[in-house]
């Protein structure tokens, strides 16, 4: 009956309902408000908002905004990945603005290694990790000048100035003294093929720097053996930039133009000390009197008609958002770059789509990207350098006399009027007669799947398909007037053509399993992954040499032959972590790996590894100790091997049949020949063992933060070439399992910041990094009068070599005599130090004498921010590096001045004293090249909101190689290998960049 | 329905599953891969056919020649030297002139210096360089004999017609083989010996004495005597019953110096059989050095060549080296019909004196340059210290240029008549017998009337000594390899009793320890072979 719900019930309800209300009215208030990034001013969508003490939360939405019902005397926690938390009281307030600074190497920051992803706090191997907001600015136009002097271990030299060239990249020393020593690359999870692309100066060229989100570096064995037999040399994992779940739509461009300059000039004497110089020569009568009618009469500065002061720009275009379920990013980036030697250029554009979509309930998360390269290039012909040091500076460029039949440029000639073939080449002509182009395309892409199986949330599988594609042609062309290449029979023709091309197909199919479980009874939790991998590289090489003839009846072809050649990778791996109360970690690798290059009996190789780290932090006794953010003790130690070495066949007995051009006529038909290649039939890995103890370290929430790390590595079975017993294969040389080499070091990495405040930012960041390394084996019996093996060859004579492979002593280190001084200090002229005393200067008298290697090296850096200005630079310093300078060896002596046949040469002069005939061997060449680099000084200026669609500008200026302290008389004291042979200058450069973001 | 997606994402894992597995099978055998390049053989597609043999052969004989399988250089048989320094013919010509009175050269490539003083040592690279190709063509010939035994061919079912060639083949390259042991009998002492019953792989080579290697030089010519084709009847550039008795010849000429034992009967022996065989002195002695030297006019005289050819068989070594080497000062590179000269040897006074007449107008075998040369070498280092030679031209007998003008087409004669003539003298003048000076006389007199175009040259009886038969053999041989051998045979290599310029790195020349009668074997190899000794002395 409606009537009986009585008063009672209905007062008691409303009683009820008032106390309800009264109680939500009193104590729950909704609280909105909108988060954004302290930094721009960006809303960050996803910012988790809880209530502190609580599990009620809720989350930002695409712009930033959130709404949550909460009491009055509640607390708000704001939390986001990469960000500082903070906390609010509601206090009565309905609308709360929160604005999240970024945190500083948040230990929840989730880095990547290999397969998988592992939290930075949850790190047992040794792994730095460099992001955007870190890497180098400027006009960086491959990846890895992002990372130049920025973490400690890691050693990058660009190999020259020229545009879009490579860089050398050392993780800790080599390990390998013949196979390669280069770091793997893997983008994307794609694992890289380092070997060149024809008509390419550096592959990794073909990676818009734009597009890099992350670099994480794997140092030691613990973290890399997981890639088996291509880790020896430490791995760079490369993450390309994604669009994000939920993002709106933004629009970002960004412009650079450049000015590249000549930081420094080869030092050669000027058109009058020259005409001085051979004068007061042939007076005293230390040059023949012919030596005067070779002079001329003008003033040619040979060094400035081949460098340039040369401008570049680069344009990029990225806009990333999120299309419904599907997150993107497109990128488009247009390089133009001029080199400092005249005609040199590097074109290029890049386009880049990323799609993340995330499908059945997330739990299939999909990952495609794509990138896209077309890139062409004009190479200078580097050799107009060395000619330009040593062209006569009394000539001019152009002459009718002797240029008549060599396109109008002077040329030395003979009282034939023919070109005088041992006489330096007019470096203009060369520049402007020679052609060297080439085109290349490259596609680089890859899927991977990410699938969270549905009935056991903690197994994941993950599937990446990775395809690599380039193709790149090009064509040398010297004309057939062009004095270098001059046929002097009449009815012949002279000069070059080269037709050259490659194709390259790489793929790769990676699955893995990976299965998490957290065991909270006995405070453990690990994780287990279990995979297989299959790569396959496929390289088709193709050149056509002919001279450049007017009629098929004058053309000579000299090489027309095709290479094709592959090479498969078969592995099965697996990584086992344990966690023990959130403080004890322990992780085990294993890696099977099989590759067709070696035999079916040496083909397999294991390579384990095994970690351990302690948080001590996390220990009661330092839990509550706020001051220290993080301390960890790690100790890793793992085998990981070396397969590079060069050829994918080397174990199979083969016949190579012979070119056109060498072949052999027997009976007055000419014969092609079959020629047995050596081979060895053993040829395994190199393995090399790794231990390494790090400590981690960060206080005051990270305000300081660091590792100090000791590492040790011994390869052992070293690949190296080395002579076999005559008789025994048909080589002399064989590429066979021989060597031991070690290397050790220590690693020190800092990071501070000072000052942290809302309108000033000031941090400083140092790596210092000391290597050693020492040959232990290097041949089947130890012979104490077998010096080592030849290395370093040099310029100047014929097969001559600097440096020497040697037991007890580090790789490439300097053979030479020991120069004599005068007491003014000044070498005299073929003394050297008779060390072995018997009264006459040989072979015998030469001694290890330094090395390339620095003894330590640092890089550091300082950044600075205060309001809307920013401030940057990064240095590097190399202590003990020895570089023997082969332009000085080579071109500076006074026999050089005048040569028999007719002409006159000018010589480097960077040394106080030259010697009258070549001195090769002498030490007074090889000097301490140690040096202070700034590579990167820069400025910039954001400009926030502006308009209607709050756009942000950043206006930047910067300095690249902007100044270099050294003793070093040669170009530039940064040279791998230790051998200056006059390198293609690196520009100093100044850049105007403008970056816009919609 | 639940049920439906769980059955689709089953269904997907299982195929991601099975596509797994399948690979997984397909692809280990992916590891067994070959080589792609056509150009590539293994041993057994080499060895299917009559040609391929022939192939492999003329490798063989391109050894003398090229220095690898791209012309000129850039896919070397031997690593460790530039590879233009790694030809047999430059470093033999190298090893056998520049350490006499024949030639100096003025570079400054580290051992070429030691090599003009003798003064080298184990680590000498050009030794180093011949000593690798020695027995990288010894190596080659094991393999080639190896695959070419009988049993092989009639594993490979060859008919008999095929069989009866690959036989020749195989007598040839066991030639090749003797040819080469016998160039590392006279150059080194105790080097190490393998055969064809030898493997290929990581083993120990044991050395052999001086004598041992003398007996299995000759045994195995003596062997395949009968199984190379006849004198002067196989193809131009292979080697024939002519060759292999001219090499028997050279080793009974030089038996005493390698094993103490003299064999001028049996040097006798084989000197008339190459004799008796029909070769003919060409009319003009400049022919033979030109580009056109393998017209038959001219290899008639020839019992043995190395084919060079600029468009074919393109290479920094062999004749290029000889020609460009020799060109320098104001030699005009026209009259040489090359591109550029190199300038690097001329010869000592020495060899001048040898000559009464240095025209050319009467011996026309003098072939000096001289102008902007000095007789003395007072800087080793110049070229134009001592006088040039223009023997070697890349010019055909008629003044045309070779066919290309940085590769030389000329031929290089080992073996020629004339040396067989003044061989067959020397072994009579030592006491051989089978032979008599009456005899030993006219041949002589033959080579110089064809030197002098008369008979104003010829000697008398009482002209015909030892002596004078060393300094004909420098006339006529000159720069032809056989200097170092001649003098070692005449004992005046390294005593005092016969010194030229920096012999000893003296200027006027000086005796040198009598160790240097032997070049050392390289240190790299008595490293690599604890089976070697390092020759005594170094």
């Amino acid at each position: 009956m409606k009537q009986k719900f009585s008063t009672l019930k209905r007062v008691s309800y409303f009683l009820l309902l008032m106390l309800f209300t009264t109680t939500v009215w009193a104590q729950e208030i909704t609280v909105t408000g909108r988060v954004t990034s302290a930094a721009d001013g960006e809303p960050l969508i996803g910012v988790t908002v809880v209530i502190k003490g609580t599990t009620i939360g809720t989350s930002t939405d695409f712009n930033g905004n959130y709404s949550i019902k909460t009491k009055s005397a509640s607390i708000l926690l704001f939390s986001y990945v990469g960000y500082e938390s903070q906390e609010f009281s509601v206090d009565g307030k309905s609308v709360i603005n929160v604005s999240l600074a970024e945190a500083f190497e948040s230990l929840e920051e989730v880095v990547v290694i290999g397969y998988g992803q592992v939290k930075r706090e949850d790190l047992t191997g040794s792994v730095s990790t460099i992001s955007a907001k870190d890497f180098n600015k400027g006009n960086i136009t491959t990846p890895m000048e992002l990372l130049m002097g920025r973490t400690s271990g890691v050693q990058i030299t660009t190999n020259s100035g020229a545009p879009g060239a490579g860089a050398i990249i050392r993780i800790r020393g080599g390990s390998s003294l013949s196979a390669s020593n280069d770091p793997l690359v893997v983008i994307d999870g794609i694992p890289i093929d380092n070997e060149g692309i024809n008509g390419i100066r550096n592959p990794l060229s073909t990676i818009n720097p734009n597009d890099i989100e992350s670099f994480t570096v794997l140092k030691d064995a613990s973290a890399t053996a997981i890639y088996g037999s291509r880790a020896s040399n430490g791995v760079i994992i490369i993450t390309t930039k994604k669009g994000r779940k939920g993002s709106e739509f933004s629009l970002s461009y960004n412009t650079n133009l450049t000015l590249n300059t000549i930081a420094k000039k080869p030092s050669v004497f000027t058109a009058d000390e020259f005409r001085n110089l051979v004068e007061t020569r042939v007076a005293n009568g230390l040059t023949p009197a012919s030596a005067l009618n070779a002079l001329g009469t003008e003033s040619t500065n040979w060094i400035d008609k081949v460098f340039e002061n040369a401008m570049s720009h680069e344009h990029n275009l990225s806009a990333t958002g999120s299309y419904k379920i599907l997150p993107y990013r497109v990128s488009l980036n247009y390089t133009n770059q001029n080199g400092i030697l005249k005609t040199d250029n590097m074109n290029r554009i890049i386009g880049a789509l990323s799609l993340t979509p995330s499908l059945l309930d997330d739990n299939l998360k999909l990952n495609v990207t794509m990138n896209g390269t077309k890139m062409t290039n004009h190479f200078a012909d580097g050799g107009a350098i060395g000619n330009a040091v040593s062209f006569d500076p009394t000539k001019p460029v152009f002459d009718n006399v002797t240029g008549t039949n060599y396109g109008g440029y002077y040329t030395w000639v003979e009282a034939s009027g023919f070109p005088n073939g041992l006489a330096p080449r007019n470096p203009v002509a060369l520049l402007d007669m020679r052609s060297d182009e080439s085109d290349a395309q490259k596609f680089l892409g890859n899927i991977q799947a990410n699938y969270r199986l549905p009935f056991i949330p903690e197994l994941t599988a993950n599937l990446n398909l990775g395809y690599d594609y380039s193709k790149s042609e090009g064509s040398i062309f010297v004309p057939r007037n062009a004095s270098w290449a001059y046929e002097t029979v009449a009815g012949r023709d002279g000069g070059e053509r080269i037709d050259y091309d490659q194709q390259k197909k790489n793929q790769l199919l990676d699955f893995y399993l990976n299965y998490t479980k957290e065991l909270s009874n006995i405070f453990s939790k690990f994780d287990v992954m279990a995979g297989h991998s299959w790569q396959h590289f496929w390289k088709r090489d193709y050149s056509y040499n002919t001279n450049d003839f007017q009629s098929e009846s004058t053309k000579i072809v000299n090489y027309d032959k095709a290479f094709p050649t592959e090479l498969y990778l078969i592995s099965f791996f697996g990584r086992f972590n344990y966690t023990l109360k959130d403080r004890y970690l322990f992780t085990f690798t294993l890696r099977n790996d099989g590759t067709s290059r070696f035999a079916p009996e040496n083909r397999w190789g294991l390579f384990p590894s095994y970690a351990l780290a302690w948080k001590i932090n996390e220990e009661s006794f330092l839990k509550d100790v706020k001051a220290i953010s993080e301390l960890k003790l790690r100790l890793g130690y793992g085998v990981t091997g070396q397969q590079d070495v060069g050829g994918h066949y080397l174990y199979l007995p083969n016949y190579v049949y012979s070119q056109p051009d060498a072949q052999y006529i027997l009976g007055g038909v000419p014969i092609t020949t079959a020629r047995p290649g050596g081979y060895d039939r053993n040829i395994k890995w190199e393995e090399t063992t790794t231990k390494n103890i790090g400590l981690d370290f960060g206080f005051a929430n990270n305000r300081i933060s660091g590792s100090v790390e000791y590492y040790l590595r011994e390869t052992k079975d070293l690949l190296n070439r080395i002579p076999i017993p005559a008789g025994t294969n048909f080589t002399n040389y064989l590429f066979t399992n021989i060597g031991n080499l070690e290397n050790k070091g220590i690693e020190v990495q800092l990071v501070g910041r000072p000052i942290v405040s809302k309108d000033l930012y000031w941090e400083v960041s140092l790596n210092v990094t000391h290597n050693e390394n020492k040959i232990t084996k290097l041949t089947a019996v130890d012979d104490p009068t077998f010096l080592g093996v030849e290395t370093g060859g040099i310029s100047g004579g014929v097969g001559n070599h600097i440096q020497l492979h040697s037991i007890g002593y580090p790789s490439s280190t300097f053979f030479v005599y020991e120069q004599i001084y005068d007491s003014e200090g000044l070498p005299i002229e073929g003394l050297y130090v008779d060390r072995d005393g018997d009264g006459a200067i040989t072979e015998a008298d030469r001694y290890w004498f330094k090395n390339p290697a620095p003894d330590v090296f640092f890089g550091f850096g300082s950044r600075l921010e205060y309001k809307k200005f920013d401030f940057s630079f990064v240095a590097r310093v190399n202590l003990g590096n020895y570089v023997y300078n082969n332009v000085s060896s080579n071109s500076g002596v006074y026999s050089d001045l005048w040569h028999t046949t007719g002409f006159l040469r000018n010589l480097n002069n960077a040394y106080d004293f030259n010697f009258n005939s070549y001195q090769y061997f002498s030490n007074y060449y090889i000097e301490n090249a140690s040096f202070l680099k700034v590579d990167n000084i820069s400025l910039g200026y954001n400009f926030d909101n502006i308009g209607i669609k709050k756009m942000n500008f950043r206006v930047s200026a910067i300095v690249q190689n902007a100044f270099v302290i050294t003793k070093y008389r040669g170009l530039d004291p940064e040279i791998f290998g230790g051998i200056d042979n006059n390198i293609y200058p690196r520009p100093r450069t100044f850049i105007f960049g403008l970056t816009v973001n919609f | 329905m639940k049920n439906t997606n769980d059955m689709k994402q089953f269904k997907s894992i299982l195929i991601i599953t099975l596509a797994g597995m399948f690979s997984l099978t397909s692809c280990l055998k992916d590891l067994d891969t070959v080589p792609l390049d056509k150009d590539v053989n293994s041993p057994d597609v080499q060895y299917s056919t009559q040609q391929g043999y022939l192939q492999v052969l003329a490798k063989l004989y391109a050894g003398f020649a090229v220095t690898g399988q791209q012309g000129p250089a850039g896919d070397a048989d031997i690593a460790g030297i530039d590879e233009g320094f790694s030809s047999y013919l430059r470093q033999y010509w190298n090893l056998q002139e520049l350490p006499t009175d024949e030639a100096k050269n003025c570079w400054d490539d580290d051992g070429i210096p030691s090599l003009n003083t003798m003064t080298w040592s184990s680590t000498n690279p050009f030794i180093r360089a011949l000593y690798y190709r020695i027995y990288y063509q010894i190596t080659l010939a094991n393999e080639f004999i190896r695959e070419s035994s009988d049993e092989k061919l009639d594993d490979r079912g060859f008919n008999n017609e095929e069989k009866v060639k690959i036989r020749e083949y195989r007598a040839e390259a066991r030639y090749l083989r003797a040819l080469s042991y016998w160039h590392a009998l006279d150059l080194f002492s105790n080097s190490p010996f393998i055969t064809e019953d030898d493997p290929i792989g990581a083993f120990l080579p044991m050395p052999i004495t001086r004598p041992n290697l003398f007996n299995y030089i000759e045994s195995d010519l003596l062997a395949i005597e009968d199984q190379i084709i006849a004198a002067r009847n196989n193809q131009y550039g292979r080697a024939d019953r002519g060759a292999l008795w001219a090499l028997l010849a050279k080793l009974y000429l030089n038996a005493e110096v390698y094993t103490g034992t003299q064999k001028y009967t049996e040097c006798i022996t084989y000197c008339k059989r190459i004799i008796d065989a029909g070769y003919t002195l060409t009319p003009e002695y400049s022919h033979l050095f030109l580009a056109d030297n393998d017209r038959s006019a001219v290899s008639n005289e020839a019992i043995f060549s190395i084919v060079f050819d600029g468009i074919h068989t393109q290479t920094y070594g062999g004749t290029t080296f000889l020609i460009h080497a020799a060109v320098g000062g104001n030699m005009s590179v026209v009259d040489y019909g090359i591109d550029f000269g190199w300038g690097g040897n001329r010869v000592t006074k020495n060899f001048v004196n040898l000559f009464s007449d240095i025209s050319g107008n009467t011996d026309s075998r003098a072939m000096f340059h001289t102008d902007g040369q000095t007789l003395e070498i007072v800087d080793v280092s110049d070229f134009t210290n001592g006088y040039a030679i223009s023997k070697y031209k890349n010019v055909t007998s008629d003044g045309q240029p070779g066919s290309n003008q940085t590769f030389t087409d000329n031929d290089f004669h080992m073996f020629r008549l004339t040396d067989i003539y003044l061989m067959y003298a020397e072994a009579v003048l030592r006491g051989g017998s089978g032979g008599d000076q009456s005899t030993a006389f006219g041949y002589i007199n033959a080579l110089r009337q064809r030197a002098y175009g008369d008979n104003s040259g010829n000697i008398s009886m009482a002209d015909l000594t030892l002596n004078f038969i060393l300094d004909e053999r420098g006339r006529e041989l000159y720069w032809e390899c056989h200097r170092r051998t001649d003098l070692i045979r005449y004992n005046k290599f390294t005593s005092n009793s016969y010194v030229w310029p920096w012999k000893g790195g003296i200027s006027n020349g000086i005796g040198v320890h009598e160790k240097f009668n032997v070049f050392p074997l390289p240190a790299s190899d008595v490293v690599a072979n604890p089976n070697l000794e390092p020759t005594p002395g170094y």
